[in-house]
């Protein structure tokens, strides 16, 4: 019996659209006959039986029309089979040569001819186990040895998905049983490059105007990492901040591609300029110009409109020349040693919309360390930068200009040959020079510094060349990988308010309900709250204070004792206690 | 403790009762910040004005109660109350003739804190230390008791107390609490000897606290508590009454969740879930989102914290009311099955579903949350839903929550839960059994006279057997015998078949003995019962 054994990684919530996409296309090109189960449908091996023939027999219904109605089994009346039907895999055999000897027989119909053309006249059913871990070992232990009774007449497929190791269907089937297994492991992609997919084809494009600020990146790869693995809850934090920014920020509407978002400026109400004008990009901006420009900026609604329509312009510019460069640096930079600007381009997009990329000490490293490399690896990067920038219109001149230094390196190359010999010569005297004055330390010292000096001073063509194409790749990332912040009116395009994302993605009821007991004044603003670090006030709602005295005791409470103690409190400044039945009574539930 | 005012005669032997004060409780500031270093203790003492009283047959009842010695320690250094009480055997005085008051200071309160209570240690109690158990005594003086001023000692003598305010309710019944309020003060008093014992750690506090398995409590019950019982409609009238405090500042944090209501139509729609969660009841809350937004659609409402409430019934009322379906389903499975075909097959068909209380008692199961995230993760399904119990989340793993797909917002009201906890039953409140009296009315008002002649039987058995503590119930062949000479029942299947009615309206309730008899009984207060059967007799 074939067993395909399907490991998924830990990312439980995706997993539903995997199977689906894959039980779609096995139905596509493979066979008819899929089943899908799941655990918790599946406690009993009827069950899993009575599943079995349900998906199958009411799936073939639907696929073969009702012509072939009789021939599934007499009995039964269309459509879903009966539950009193006796559920067996006997049923499931007989229904199975029935249904592909009719459609072995030249009936009159259309169905599976794609199918059949794979497979001959006996398409294999195919059972997906969507999570092996979690079905219990007896069910499926009885399911395989009964099936594989039935292997002649029915050729069965198994897939398991599993979630954790593959060690786990060994430990689950005893070796009787797995012996009648024949296993093929298949592994799906990591989770971790689906993100890198998603990122690369939503947020690392020019496509869609909208775009993520570095924290909120930060949150969402975050939430990712540490909490579930999941792409889909990714894909749902990133529909979330969409939502959002549409609905908090006014100006979102200007968040649209090139053409539209000019005809949009020019109709601009001075409502929105007014927001315009708010916006601390703008403020900047308007700062840097001259006095009368700056005058005109703040009184002229057209003069804004203007404005605004040459600074969208620019932002789509540099949204098109900062990707490009940003692949390109990424490309130099993520095969060195120790990554100092990280593996994936996602770290490195993360820094660069923080804050100046060149500034950082990262930036520094990784520099050093490609002044390094060797001719080769520079070569084959330098090329796959061209071919990366070639993508990018405006950057003709920058992808000339490297161009020009993958030519010179490959003069280098041919006259090599002569620059190695004259190198050697030179490299061979100084040696000699040291062994002779070998006893001496402080000559040796001497001549070392000497050599180095001599190194640096007389640098070769290659490193010279070396030195000049990173210092323009420099030039071209300083020119064009500026974090979005320096740019007027990034808040149109980007999304930044993190706090809101963390908050309704990943929520802490524990600590908001302990804030709301602790300290009451950070819901209710009121000057009587807002007082000693730790006695209990009798201003506070009766709930705190109650909250507050149940701390003070152990384990269990008294609540005779509790009781007095509240009416103490509260009696401390005023004349009433019928109360504190009522907040004993919310407290009970509570615990 | 009890310090007592004694009159400068005290060899006396009438006993004057000039003046009690009682502390309650001390409240001790526990800031973490102060560390117990300039720890503030806070007395606060009720003084209790009474009139002495000049009964002297009541004398003996004190002298003999008082006797009695609670030493009661709270020691909240390690958040702990330990609450020990020396064994209650009556230690008899050789000098009668001193007044009983004075024995009732223990002697580690007196030790301690002396400079807080103005009873005079005497030599006399010495002889106290022996009757409190070892174990106990080791660990109140433990060293690991942060310091003094920490670990409270409100020790009072509860029985004499109870009595002596007993003696003021009958004569002021009602302005008990009005009369403790003006006499409530304030005593500030700094304690020096916090900074000699070496401060323990938190580890050492918790283990400390956590080192004995059996918990000790006092003794004191609720019933002891002189606030008279109230029924709940008293209850409710009276809460109404009184007025909450910074009901502006509610109103502001309001209208601050009322304004989101547009943002959560909107990611409704957009396939997003929402659930609020925060301290006080979301019920008004929800209550006017739905009033607000959703009268146009249909929506479903679900009290989830109704003690009744389950899956099916929830699923029922989506198939029969939303979708008129009319029919059964085997299992909810195939209800939901259903749900989500029809769902799919009319998009235009907008539902949203309001949960109060998701986390309720009756929908905490692992299986009604996979329902419910299934019926959540319908694209034309909309839920919103509240929480509030702390561990709510833990009920839903990665699976369901990426079904939920909730967005979580906080909505801290501070609102009273009165509906959710209206299924409770508080103890402070009498049971009234108003509600259980007339719906046994109603039941037996539709039975034929013989099946109300069979349940009267039964009833009077249970009343006349009221007083017997091992009573279990009346076995069903001794009632068959009754029943038949009353000429209620011709054969036992008529019997039996009148009982499974009982049954089902849950008036009896049937137990099997050790012997394996049926034994009936009515799970129905005898006060309420015998109610019943007087209200019975008269008509």
């Amino acid at each position: 019996m074939k067993v395909l054994e399907y490991r998924k990684g830990v990312n439980v919530p995706d997993h539903a659209m995997t199977f689906q996409s894959l039980s779609a296309l096995l139905q596509e090109s493979v066979t008819p006959y899929v089943v899908c189960l799941q655990s918790k449908e599946c406690s009993a091996l009827k069950q899993v039986l009575q599943k079995v023939l349900v998906q199958l027999m009411g799936h073939s219904v639907s696929v073969e029309d009702d012509d072939d109605e009789e021939d599934q089994s007499g009995p039964r009346p269309t459509g879903i089979p009966s539950r009193k039907m006796l559920c067996s895999m006997a049923t499931l055999c007989g229904w199975y040569t029935a249904v592909t000897q009719k459609s072995a027989s030249p009936s009159p119909g259309k169905k599976r001819l794609s199918s059949s053309k794979g497979c001959g006249q006996r398409p294999p059913v195919v059972v997906i186990f969507k999570d092996l871990e979690s079905f219990t070992p007896r069910v499926l232990q009885e399911f395989i040895v009964i099936s594989s009774q039935y292997i002649q007449q029915l050729p069965l497929i198994f897939i398991f998905g599993i979630a954790t190791s593959p060690i786990t269907i060994h430990g689950m089937l005893p070796h009787s049983v797995s012996s009648l297994l024949c296993i093929q492991l298949f592994q799906s992609l990591s989770c971790t490059q689906h993100l890198a997919t998603v990122i690369d084809k939503l947020v690392l494009t020019t496509t869609f105007p909208f775009k993520l600020s570095g924290k909120v990146l930060q949150v969402l790869i975050s939430i990712f990492l540490y909490h579930d693995f999941s792409v889909r809850n990714f894909i749902k934090g990133l529909q979330l901040s969409l939502l959002d920014h549409f609905y908090s920020q006014p100006l979102s509407m200007l968040c649209c591609d090139k053409q539209e978002a000019r005809s949009r400026a020019k109709e601009l109400s001075h409502e929105d300029c007014e927001n315009i004008r708010q916006l601390p990009s703008f403020m900047r901006y308007v700062e840097k110009q001259e006095p009368e420009i700056q005058v005109q900026l703040l009184t002229c609604d057209k003069r804004v409109k203007d404005v605004t329509q040459s600074l969208l312009k620019e932002l789509h510019a540099y949204h098109k020349n900062y990707y490009p460069v940003l692949r390109c640096l990424h490309a130099l930079t993520s095969s060195l040693p120790k990554y100092p600007l990280g593996k994936q381009i996602r770290e490195l997009h993360g820094i660069c919309l923080e804050k100046n990329v060149w500034e950082t000490e990262e930036y520094e490293s990784a520099f050093q360390l490609l002044r390094m490399l060797a001719k080769d690896e520079l070569v084959a990067a330098l090329r796959t930068c061209t071919e990366i920038l070639k993508c990018a219109k405006k950057l003709g001149d920058a992808v000339e200009k490297l161009e020009e230094f993958i030519e010179r390196f490959e003069l280098l190359d041919r006259c090599s040959a002569v620059v190695e010999m004259g190198q050697e010569g030179e490299e061979e005297l100084p040696p000699q020079k040291g062994l002779q004055k070998k006893t001496d330390l402080f000559q040796l010292q001497k001549s070392l510094l000497e050599r180095e000096s001599r190194r640096t001073k007389k640098l070769s063509k290659f490193e010279l060349l070396r030195l000049a194409v990173l210092d323009c790749i420099d030039s071209i990332v300083k020119k064009h990988l500026l974090p979005p912040e320096s740019q007027p009116l990034h808040e149109v395009f980007y999304y930044s308010s993190a706090g809101t994302l963390r908050r309704h993605l990943n929520a802490a009821p524990r600590t908001a309900i302990q804030t709301a007991l602790n300290n009451p004044y950070c819901y209710l603003q009121s000057e009587a709250l807002k007082s000693e670090g730790g006695a209990i006030s009798n201003a506070a709602p009766d709930i705190c204070i109650v909250y507050k005295l149940h701390l003070e005791c152990g384990r269990l409470i008294n609540l005779y004792d509790w009781l007095e103690a509240y009416a103490t409190v509260v009696a401390a400044a005023e004349g009433k206690d019928p109360d504190s039945a009522a907040a004993a009574q919310l407290d009970d539930v509570k615990h | 403790m009890s310090s007592q005012k004694q009159p400068k005669e005290g060899r006396v032997l009438e006993v004057r009762f000039v003046g009690d004060e009682e502390v309650l409780q001390h409240i001790v500031d526990k800031q973490e910040g102060v560390k117990g270093k300039n720890a503030v203790q806070i007395l606060v003492s009720l003084k209790t004005p009474r009139k002495s009283e000049p009964e002297d047959s009541e004398d003996e009842d004190h002298e003999v109660c008082n006797e009695q010695d609670y030493v009661e320690a709270l020691g909240t250094a390690a958040q702990a109350s330990e609450l020990a009480r020396t064994p209650g055997k009556s230690v008899k005085f050789t000098t009668a003739d001193s007044p009983p008051e004075e024995v009732t200071s223990p002697t580690r309160a007196s030790k301690r804190q002396s400079t807080q209570y103005k009873t005079p240690s005497k030599g006399k109690k010495n002889q106290f230390v022996s009757t409190t158990p070892h174990r106990l005594r080791k660990r109140l003086s433990a060293p690991n008791l942060r310091s003094d001023s920490d670990s409270d000692f409100s020790p009072s003598n509860s029985e004499e107390e109870l009595e002596a305010e007993e003696e003021a309710s009958k004569l002021v019944p009602e302005s008990k609490p009005a009369s403790k309020a003006p006499a409530a003060g304030l005593y500030k008093t700094p304690v020096k000897k916090a900074k000699k014992v070496p401060e323990p750690s938190l580890v050492e506090e918790y283990f400390e606290a956590h080192s004995s398995s059996k918990v000790l409590t006092s003794d004191r019950t609720l019933q002891k508590l002189q606030t008279p019982q109230l029924d709940q409609d008293t209850l409710c009238r009276l809460l109404d009454g009184t007025s909450t405090a910074f009901s502006a500042e509610l109103k502001q944090l309001n209208k601050e969740h009322e304004r989101l209501f547009h943002k959560w139509m909107l990611q409704l729609q957009l396939g997003f879930n929402i659930v609020l969660f925060g301290l006080g009841s979301k019920r008004t809350l929800l209550e006017k989102f739905r009033t607000s937004m959703l009268l146009g659609s249909i929506h479903v409402v679900i009290n989830g914290f109704f003690p009744s409430i389950t899956i099916r019934s929830i699923l029922n009322s989506i198939t029969e009311e939303v979708l008129e379906h009319e029919g059964h389903f085997r299992n909810p499975l195939d209800q939901m099955d259903f749900i989500v075909k029809t769902l799919k097959e009319d998009p235009d068909l907008q539902l949203f579903l309001l949960i109060h209380n998701i986390d309720g008692q009756m929908l905490r199961g692992d299986k009604t949350q996979q329902i419910l995230g299934q019926l959540a993760a319908i694209p034309n399904l909309h839920l919103i839903a509240s929480i509030d119990h702390i561990n709510a989340p833990l009920s839903w793993d990665q699976f369901k929550m990426s079904q939920f797909n909730w967005l979580w917002y906080e909505t801290t009201t501070y609102q009273p839960y009165i509906e959710e906890t209206s299924y409770e039953n508080s103890l402070l409140v009498k049971q009234s059994g108003a509600l259980a009296l007339s719906s046994l009315t109603h039941v037996m008002r539709s039975l034929t006279p013989n099946a109300r002649g069979i349940f009267r039987l039964l009833a009077e058995f249970q009343l006349e057997n009221k007083d017997n503590p091992s009573y279990t119930g009346l076995s069903f062949q001794d009632f068959y015998q009754r029943c038949r000479e009353a000429f209620l029942v011709n054969s036992d299947i008529t019997l039996r078949t009148q009982l499974t009615e009982f049954r089902d309206h849950k008036l009896i309730r049937t137990k099997k003995g050790a012997d394996g008899v049926e034994y009936l009984i009515i799970p129905i207060e005898t006060g309420t019962l015998s109610d019943f059967l007087e209200k019975e007799d008269k008509e």
